[in-house]
């Protein structure tokens, strides 16, 4: 069985694979200063790929490291309601990953902050896994998480993954055996994603002391980055994570700000939030 | 037929694979989960105590065997092979969903979850999962599309009287695919308490394959008691497919037999030209859906399309993983009959023989009616009835402009 996607090639050209990935140079950097990275989510197409494009680039001056883009899917299993509102309005803005990927590609003229896909597996299987790994890396774009395919399903996309430069990012959660640790630690590149609780995108964080603790077990079974995500709310919340994590992962929070602000002062706002993360974050200014 | 039929212990793989279809396409924090109850399920289906008392709940609580009938009225009516008739209507609840309820109530109970989940559509695995959690006392938590509770407002409130909380679920098309997004959502937050019954043979690994073996008494009862009553065994079994926890229930014990034809009607809607529908092998094509690689109704850039049909059970967007397999090895071939031609199967049903069908069910009728004429009377057409219509006299009432 093949998918066969049949929509036109995104009109990207391919350039040659990096040595060393904007992902990789960007936790390397960040650890020669000792900061930690904030990694800002945003639904692409959410109000609309324009918009995005903008926030990109001013969350980017705001202080974000790395921005994880949202491709919308109409079943997002693993997200909660925020998120799965801001997939219904990018997809009824008309956004498609073929149209996200042109947007990346226009956002490299511009930047060169490392971009980070999250999309559930079937909007990649329509695609076709082969052609999706050398567009995306085309693009510029730096890493790919699926939070519904686990190491064990990555089969149909690590080789050509590979080929292309694109990193593959998998998650940990608290529920996760040892097995599964070491499984995953050794399979995720880039960063290991550690889902700070047991649940969907937006919950309320859970005890902090856990998080470290298994932080720490990850940490002795990998020299990849972590990045903690899912339930970070606050800039409390960033700047007390980001001293067991390399990273911070925040969704939600930051989806509602632009879902509060579609009338007007949008890239302000959600600039002003980010900046007080990232602030939150830097050592010896926590709260 | 050119099939290459494996045996069936080796189906689907230790990956969960039926071929290229199954899998188990889920967030890392269900993975523990799912290999928790792989382990569960493997030493459960091997111990004999388990079985015994999966027997014994199975005919003292559920009423099993259930019958083997045959319709002799509809037999004359439509003037060819003869139809009978598996009556998992008669099952305790009104349907076969009982089957698999009744078998993952004791896994979880063995695995000592004190809470249960699960989805429904039509209501009827929604009744059978909140009957169960009455009997062995555990809590329970049904996720419902709210345009499903509108149309099966009667199940609703037999969930609510069995002590069930039921959860509207107004995401999306509101209905059972938004159901199964919600209880796996709640799977992942309350993993460790939890655990979820899934209805039909959908979903990741092992729910597929562990759901078709609960399911699987439906044909190994109707083989036997076919071969009693005819010495031989039938043409052509037809069931209806929504996720096709029925159909493979009928279908596995003869998977064998090659000589028997299978048939799986799917929801024709308003017309599959309409794009009304859920027919998944006439409009759609592979992809993962809720934990599962199989034929999926999905747009170009693999969103999941809305779906329509008469039936809230046959009202989903992807079909069990099997069988895609099972369709692509040519052991199994799918049709569908639309809303208009399942009503006139549930009234004729209702007419001919004193037995109101599901609507679901009423699909699998629908296509009898057109193929029975066309086949000789010495032929034997098996269907299985999947459950009783009760629950759909209101919608039905309702569609005809009367007000009960």
């Amino acid at each position: 069985m093949r998918s066969t996607g049949r929509h036109a090639r995104a009109s990207i050209t391919h350039q040659s694979v990096r040595s060393t990935s904007r992902l990789d140079q960007t936790f390397e950097r960040l650890k020669t200063n000792g900061e930690k990275a904030l990694i800002a989510y945003l639904m692409a197409g959410d109000p609309g790929l324009a918009e995005t494009e903008e926030l990109v680039l001013a969350l980017e001056k705001a202080g974000a490291d790395i921005i994880e883009l949202g491709v919308p899917f109409s079943d997002p299993i693993a997200d909660g309601p925020v998120i799965q509102q801001a997939a219904e309005r990018a997809l009824r803005s008309g956004t498609s990953l073929r149209k996200i990927l042109l947007m990346v590609a226009a956002i490299r003229t511009k930047s060169q902050i490392p971009l980070v896909l999250m999309a559930y597996y079937n909007s990649i299987h329509a695609y076709g896994p082969d052609r999706f790994c050398q567009d995306a890396t085309a693009a510029g774009v730096d890493g790919l998480i699926v939070p519904d395919m686990p190491p064990d399903e990555a089969g149909p996309l690590r080789g050509p993954a590979c080929a292309s430069g694109l990193h593959l990012i998998f998650l940990l959660a608290p529920t996760s055996t040892a097995q599964r640790r070491a499984f995953v630690a050794r399979e995720s590149k880039g960063f290991v994603y550690y889902v700070s609780l047991t649940g969907i995108t937006g919950a309320k964080l859970a005890d902090m002391a856990d998080v470290g603790t298994n932080v720490e077990k990850i940490r002795k079974l990998s020299d990849t980055p972590i990045a903690v995500g899912f339930g970070v709310a606050t800039p409390q919340d960033a700047a007390r994570l980001s001293r067991y994590a390399d990273g911070v992962i925040v969704g939600s929070a930051i989806v509602r700000q632009i879902a509060a602000h579609q009338n007007g002062g949008m890239v302000s706002e959600v600039s002003n939030f980010v900046h007080a993360l990232k602030t939150a974050m830097v050592p010896g200014t926590a709260p | 037929m050119n099939t290459k039929l494996p045996r069936q212990a080796t189906i689907p793989d230790q990956q969960g694979r039926f071929g290229a279809y199954g899998g188990r396409y889920v967030p890392e924090t269900l993975m523990p989960a799912l290999l928790e109850l792989e382990r569960e399920y493997a030493q459960a289906r091997k111990d004999r105590a388990f079985q015994q008392q999966l027997g014994y709940y199975l005919k003292e609580y559920v009423g099993r065997p259930t019958p083997l009938y045959f319709a002799e009225r509809l037999t004359k009516r439509l003037g060819g092979a003869k139809i009978y008739l598996k009556r998992e209507d008669l099952c305790h609840t009104g349907a076969h969903k009982i089957n698999n309820a009744i078998g993952q109530g004791l896994l979880a109970k063995r695995m000592k979850k004190p809470r249960i989940i699960a989805e429904t559509g039509a209501g009827q695995h929604g009744v059978a999962t909140a009957t169960v959690a009455a009997m062995f006392g555990l809590q329970c938590e049904i996720y419902m599309g709210t345009e499903d509770m509108q149309r099966q407002a009667l199940n609703v409130f037999r969930m609510r009287l069995l002590g069930s909380t039921v959860t509207g679920v107004d995401a999306g098309s509101r209905t059972l695919k938004d159901a199964i997004s919600e209880a796996m959502r709640d799977w992942t937050t309350n993993i460790r308490t939890t655990h979820y019954i899934l209805g039909s043979v959908l979903g990741a690994h092992p729910y597929p394959m562990m759901i078709r073996d609960f399911q699987s008494i439906i044909g190994k009862e109707a083989r036997k008691q076919i071969l009693a009553a005819e010495g031989r065994l039938p043409d052509c079994l037809v069931a209806c497919v929504g996720g096709g926890s029925n159909a493979i229930g009928l279908f596995h014990a003869f998977l064998h037999d090659k000589k028997v034809r299978m048939i799986g009607v799917e929801a024709g809607g308003l017309g599959v030209a309409s794009g009304k529908h859920a027919a998944r092998f006439s409009g759609g094509k592979p992809g993962v859906l809720q934990g599962t690689m199989t034929y999926l109704l999905q747009n170009e850039d693999g969103q999941i399309n809305l779906t329509h049909s008469v039936s809230a059970g046959l009202d989903y967007a992807a079909v069990g993983p099997e069988h895609s397999y099972l369709r692509e090895i040519g052991r199994t071939t799918y049709t569908s009959v639309t809303d208009d031609e399942a009503l006139a199967a549930f009234d004729l049903l209702a007419r001919e023989e004193g037995i109101v069908p599901a609507l679901e069910s009423a699909h699998a009728i629908a296509h009898a009616v057109q193929i029975a004429p066309k086949m000789q009377r010495n032929r034997i057409l098996l269907i299985n009835l999947s459950g009783r219509g009760d629950k759909d006299v209101q919608q039905v009432a309702r569609m005809r402009g009367i007000s009960l």
